[in-house]
């Protein structure tokens, strides 16, 4: 199993920077929780951002036990160019669910998909699976053990093949960018 | 004049929200099997929510009490939870063999029984097609 995911960062041997990864485990983690605070308080006050600096420290210790893998994100570029890709085809894709919902008789030719996949890092595999249900039309549906295959139901659908390729070229592709280098 | 054009747009969003929200609970009784009916309530949570918050977020920020950015939080939280739901659904689905409808039987690859044992020499094999 563990030769099929190179990219994987197993916190006990990260080799550089020892104190860093002491003092923050996951740095991504780190960060979340540190927004997430500021959100909630929704406030940049001083003693908020303390607060969540604290907070950024603290929680990856506790939760890091439940996630040994950490995170990782190569791209920050990527991931910043992906999310308008993503945020317009869920327009287009909600558009086009809803109005095959209201053709009042029409029956929606639903298939199963399955698509090879190469991403091979979790995190990267993880968020083309939700980026794939978020989008309407499509929900994914099972992966298999090898995390090789991904069974997608599609709600209408004209061709497999296209439909494969598209979900490889538009979202897989760009996925990959962020977690893999 | 900014006024009238804000109310505009908070309502425009507000019914956009709405609709998409309709539509995805009209899925759920217009679709015949349990797979196709998983497709609406992604929908409704993706955009039909999505309108409804930035409404809110535009209201507040337009009424003068400053950004409230709570709502991006309840955003994120969804579209983080969302799909994991709808994808262990599918997956219990599966292995209790619901009926799929026009998609047919799913692929063998997928088959309910796999996911019992642990391969103990995980070998991909091609998806049947």
């Amino acid at each position: 199993m563990k030769e099929q995911r190179p990219t994987l960062v197993v916190l006990e041997d990260a080799p550089d920077h020892p104190w860093r990864l002491r003092l923050f485990p996951q740095p991504i983690t780190s960060i979340a929780v540190g927004l997430t605070w500021l959100l909630l308080v929704n406030s940049v006050h001083p003693a908020h951002l303390t607060l969540a600096a604290l907070l950024g420290v603290i929680v990856p210790h506790f939760s890091s036990p439940f996630m040994p893998i950490a995170p990782q994100v190569r791209s920050w570029w990527a991931l910043l160019s992906f999310a308008p890709i993503f945020l317009f085809d869920l327009v287009i894709a909600n558009i086009s669910v809803a109005i095959l919902i209201l053709r009042i008789g029409y029956v929606p030719r639903s298939r199963w998909i399955t698509i090879p996949l190469d991403a091979r890092d979790p995190f990267a595999i993880t968020t083309l699976a939700a980026v794939i249900s978020l989008t309407p039309g499509t929900v994914s549906s099972r992966l298999t053990e090898d995390r090789r295959f991904l069974l997608v139901h599609v709600l209408d659908c004209n061709s497999k093949e296209l439909e494969v390729e598209k979900i490889k070229a538009r979202y897989e592709a760009p996925i990959r960018r962020i977690f893999e280098s | 004049m900014i006024e009238l054009l804000s109310e505009v747009l908070v309502s425009a969003l507000i019914l956009v929200g709405a609709f998409f929200t309709l539509v995805g609970s009209l899925g759920l009784t217009r679709l015949r099997d349990f797979f196709a009916r998983l497709h609406g309530p992604t929908k409704a949570t993706t955009l039909g929510v999505g309108s409804l918050l930035l409404a809110s977020l535009v209201f507040i920020a337009l009424e003068g009490d400053g950004l409230r950015l709570h709502k991006v939080l309840i955003a994120i939280f969804l579209f983080l939870t969302a799909p994991v739901s709808a994808h262990l659904l599918a997956k219990a689905a599966i292995c209790l063999k619901v009926g799929t409808g026009p998609a047919g039987e799913v692929p063998e690859t997928f088959d309910a029984t796999q996911s019992l044992e642990i391969p103990r020499d995980p070998v991909s094999t091609p998806p049947a097609t």
